[in-house]
């Protein structure tokens, strides 16, 4: 299989990657970056479990080809971790209790920091209408909302 | 091995009821939680399933050699190449009636043919649609009540598994599609209904359902070394490795079955799923193996059963129930599946918690031309409670009682036989539906809306036993420097069981429920446990634990005796294996092992003197508001109550309340899976709808009352079932008491309602 060379910038590193052209982005992340906190739920974009931040703005991995991804800063659920803490949406999350299996919570955690980092003092309804579009098959979502109402304090200092 | 007399530490370690946040949190909310989705072996091939595009015919041609020829295929396999390996290739927990791939038939759309193994996923998936078959056709039967009757039979004859000793008297049988038929009789109910002042009788049906896991089946077999290892994400890794082990004759100590974290499992990932196809591929690859399906392939591998449910009632003069009766035909699909177990279990409470002296209960589970039916959730308890729940309500609106009335002068209490005989002991109903009726303020008026807008309100109460009798083990490991190993099959798919049991151990062993690593199943490690299923766990599993934990306590106390230390001196234990040792070493092992009592139902009566271990109980209210005009509603409030004995950990518990409520909110409202002449048109999550953030209730209430299972570990009992028992009648009495008409049969939806709304003539039509 023929292979096109792109380059892009994934978690702040500049990388390269040479990948079929059918190749979806979420595929080359997981297969060829290793990183696997992108879960691959429904594969056709209505789960929002392989949610990532393309210029930050979190679009779905699975309905991008990776050579979409040429020039473009990506960041996932590795690149929004510290190896020393939990940042502050995956602190109110263990707390609040707001995961159960932890498949969709990748995407979940990196569809609400899109969410704050824009706007810091969404209120539930907001958080609810900007989350809606990833699918969470246990918890019932409530403590969700708490856990990225929670968060909300971290964004407001960051911004001021 | 400890007594199961033995009692636990007189003073509180404060480890049982805390909520501390999940042990695997941080992992899961950096991404870095272990799932057979992420994992790679060396040398690993990956699979892509052939399906069949038709629901019942014999297969007459079909072929490979296309997809052969495809660059980068290495292998491409059909039942002859499985016959291989694996000499009678027919698997299931209940039957050993499903083929590992079709075999000179296929019995439903979606059933797998044919497999191809490639280097790359996608040269294989390629290649999987190169395949081409051709079949003769044969007459389908797809619906539950007509299949029972029918000339088309999906099997030619029955093969119970031995496993199941109450199934023998079936094997052979011939030119049927009743793969069981349960029957209880409890009383006279023809003489009952006699002699009663009223007799009503209602028609109900339930839709097929998926359980849809985020993450989609998926499974590893590596037997490149002459034995097997199976990375699988599995309910139940101990009877993965019983079943291939049986179906290789191989010693079970020749198969490991090791499961990871789950993405969501809701009793989907149990019993055999491709685990045994997995298997065989690697044996004729000698190579791994993995194939993990996607999302649409999802919805051919097992589905929440459709039922068709028959119920009818005999009231007396003061408004007493006297009777009932009910006749469920459960749509099991092409392969039995665990089908049998939820004909048994769910039909045993199809009259629900009402104390009622004379029942008669005929429950069929009936093979189809669909996908294989098998647990969800619940166990068949929220299909017989829509009926149950919603035939109760129409009784108590005939006679113009209140619900909430009509419930309470029926209401199963303790001390009371169940429709089974068994004497209901533990089972919180009253205060279940006390704790609803309080949250919905159903003593004072309802706003009902005015013009197009009408609002209503409905209760239900439902009830259901669990698997019996079942088996789990656990296994202690105190290591030299105090720190300590739990080891347990319970697969943690969400639900928290991880945390849940490290608090129970936590608590025996006065150690921090934090500090205690959980072993996951691997099975050359973990001991015995029959699955993790069917709200079983936090009871069997966790008394498992309990018993492991109280074992090693007493080998401690062993221990300092026997090195001359004072009792009570509160020597840490790793200052005794220092002593005993000298120097950092040895272990202390505790093993508990658990089976709960059973009685096993009476063939003809379904008499039992113990036929659960403990009862599961389920309340719920609805508000509900309508738009007459085009039947669009909106679920404005949901309350849901369970009796969960006590909590372990309150928090979690709340999230599995939560969810499973929501979940049954999908199943009730949007979820069905749309069958036409046997195909699946919407197998998919673009058209397939489960519950997302905006359809939550603006007012979403989900509690556990106050209760104490009296043999539960520190008095709890299993909780992950009993909010879906009574959300689907909650919400349609509400609808009725909205609108002032009945939908029979789910799924509630907008279309539903206005033809209901249409053919009753109310609304503003007429105004036009």
């Amino acid at each position: 299989m023929p292979t096109l060379p792109i380059d892009c910038t994934v978690n702040g590193a500049a990388t390269h990657l040479d990948v079929a052209p059918r190749t979806i982005l979420a595929d080359a992340l997981r297969q060829d970056l290793g990183l696997t906190g992108t879960h691959v739920g429904c594969a056709h974009g209505s789960c929002g479990a392989c949610t990532i931040l393309l210029d930050g703005a979190a679009v779905r991995s699975c309905l991008m080809l990776a050579v979409q991804a040429a020039g473009h800063a990506i960041t996932t659920i590795e690149g929004l971790s510290n190896p020393d803490a939990l940042t502050p949406l995956q602190a109110a999350f263990r707390k609040h209790g707001a995961l159960q299996c932890g498949f969709c919570t990748p995407g979940m955690i990196v569809t609400a920091h899109a969410l704050l980092s824009a706007n810091p003092d969404a209120d539930a309804d907001t958080i609810r209408d900007m989350l809606s579009g990833n699918l969470c098959r246990c918890t019932g979502y409530i403590s969700i909302i708490e856990a990225v109402l929670d968060a909300r304090a971290a964004y407001q200092e960051a911004r001021a | 091995m400890a007594s199961q007399t033995l009692t636990t530490p007189a003073m509180p370690a404060g480890q049982v009821g805390r909520s501390i946040p999940r042990l695997e949190a941080a992992a899961k909310v950096t991404g870095r939680a272990e799932y057979v989705h992420n994992m790679s072996l060396p040398g690993m091939l990956h699979g892509k399933i052939f399906r069949s595009v038709i629901p019942h015919g014999k297969i007459k041609h079909l072929d490979l050699d296309a997809a052969r020829a495809v660059e980068g295929v290495f292998l491409v396999a059909a039942i002859d190449d499985i016959r291989k390996v694996i000499a009678h290739p027919y698997y299931g927990p209940a039957f050993h009636d499903q083929p590992i791939l079709a075999d000179g038939k296929v019995r439903y759309a979606g059933e797998p043919v044919a497999v191809v193994l490639a280097d790359e996923a996608h040269i294989a998936e390629e290649a999987a649609g190169l395949i081409s078959a051709e079949y003769e056709e044969l007459p389908g039967v797809y619906d539950e009540v007509e299949a029972h009757g029918a000339q088309v039979f999906v099997h030619d004859e029955l093969k119970p598994a031995a496993t199941f000793p109450d199934l023998a008297h079936l094997l052979g049988r011939r030119d049927t599609n009743v793969a069981l038929d349960f029957q209880l009789r409890r009383g006279d109910a023809d003489a009952a209904f006699a002699a009663a002042e009223h007799v009503f009788e209602h028609h109900f049906r339930t839709q097929p359902t998926m359980h849809t896991p985020l993450e989609p089946f998926v499974s590893i077999a590596d037997a490149s070394g002459g034995s097997l290892t199976l990375h699988t994400a599995s309910q139940n890794p101990s009877f993965v490795r019983i079943e291939i082990a049986r179906l290789l004759g191989w010693p079970e100590n020749r198969v490991r079955v090791k499961v990871p974290y789950l993405g969501g499992g809701f009793g989907g990932k149990l019993y055999i799923k491709l685990e045994a196809l997995v298997t065989a591929l690697s044996l004729i690859a000698r190579r791994p193996v993995k194939i993990s399906l996607t999302m649409q392939e999802q919805f051919f591998m097992v589905m929440r059963h459709a039922a068709t449910i028959r119920i009818k009632s005999g009231v007396d003069k003061s408004g007493r129930i006297t009777a009932r009766s009910c006749e469920v035909w459960w749509n099991g699909g092409a392969y039995a599946d665990i089908g049998p177990r939820v004909t048994q279990k769910a039909g045993f409470t199809a009259a629900g918690p009402y104390d009622i002296d004379n029942v008669e209960l005929n429950s069929y589970a009936v093979y189809t031309n669909r996908t294989p039916a098998g647990a969800l959730r619940g166990f068949g308890a929220p299909q017989t409670c829509w009926a149950y729940e919603t035939h109760t309500d129409m009784i108590a609106a005939k006679l113009g009682i209140d619900q909430l009335a009509f419930r309470r002068m029926n209401l199963l209490h303790d001390g009371r036989p169940q429709a089974t005989g068994t004497i209901l002991r533990d089972a919180a109903i009253d205060k279940v539906l006390d704790r609803v009726a309080e949250r919905m303020n159903w003593g004072t008026p309802l706003e009902r809306g005015t013009g197009r807008i009408r609002r209503g309100r409905g209760i239900a109460i439902g009830f259901k036993g669990i698997t019996a009798p079942t088996t789990s083990v656990a296994m202690i490991n105190l290591y030299a420097d105090g720190s300590c190993g739990l080891y347990i099959g319970t697969v943690d798919m969400g639900q928290g069981s991880d945390t849940c049991m490290a608090q129970i151990a936590a608590e025996v062993l006065n150690l921090d429920a934090e500090s205690i690593k959980v072993i996951h199943p691997d099975t050359d490690v973990t001991p015995y446990d029959m699955g993790t299923l069917g709200s079983r766990s936090t009871f069997h599993m966790g008394t498992a634990v309990r018993l492991a934990a109280l074992d090693a306590n007493q080998k401690i106390a062993a221990l300092a005796e026997e090195l001359g230390v004072p009792p009570n001196s509160n020597l840490p234990f790793s200052e005794l294996l220092r002593r005993k040792y000298r120097m950092q070493a040895g272990n202390i092992i505790g093993i508990g092992s658990f089976i709960p009592g059973y009685d096993k139902p009476d063939q003809e009566t379904g008499q039992s003197a113990n036929v659960t271990p403990f009862w599961g109980v389920g309340g719920s209210g609805a508000e509900v508001e309508i738009d007459i005009e085009t039947g669009e509603f909106k679920v404005t409030k949901l309350v849901n109550v369970a009796d969960v004995g006590a909590a372990i950990n309150p928090k979690l518990l709340a999230a599995q309340l939560s969810g499973a409520a929501i979940m049954q909110l999908g199943f009730t409202t949007s979820e069905n899976m749309l069958y036409r002449d046997g195909q699946l048109t919407n197998g998919s999550f673009a058209d397939y709808k489960i519950p997302c953030l905006l359809d939550m209730p603006a007012v979403f209430i989900n509690e556990f009352v106050e209760s104490r299972q009296h043999d539960g570990p520190f008095g709890a009992k299993g909780a992950g079932e009993s909010t879906t028992i009574a959300v689907s009648p909650a919400i349609g009495n509400a609808i009725a008491d909205a609108i002032g008409v009945r939908l029979m049969d789910l799924p509630l939806t907008a279309e539903a309602i206005h033809g209901a709304i249409l053919a009753a003539g109310i609304g503003g039509d007429d105004e036009h």
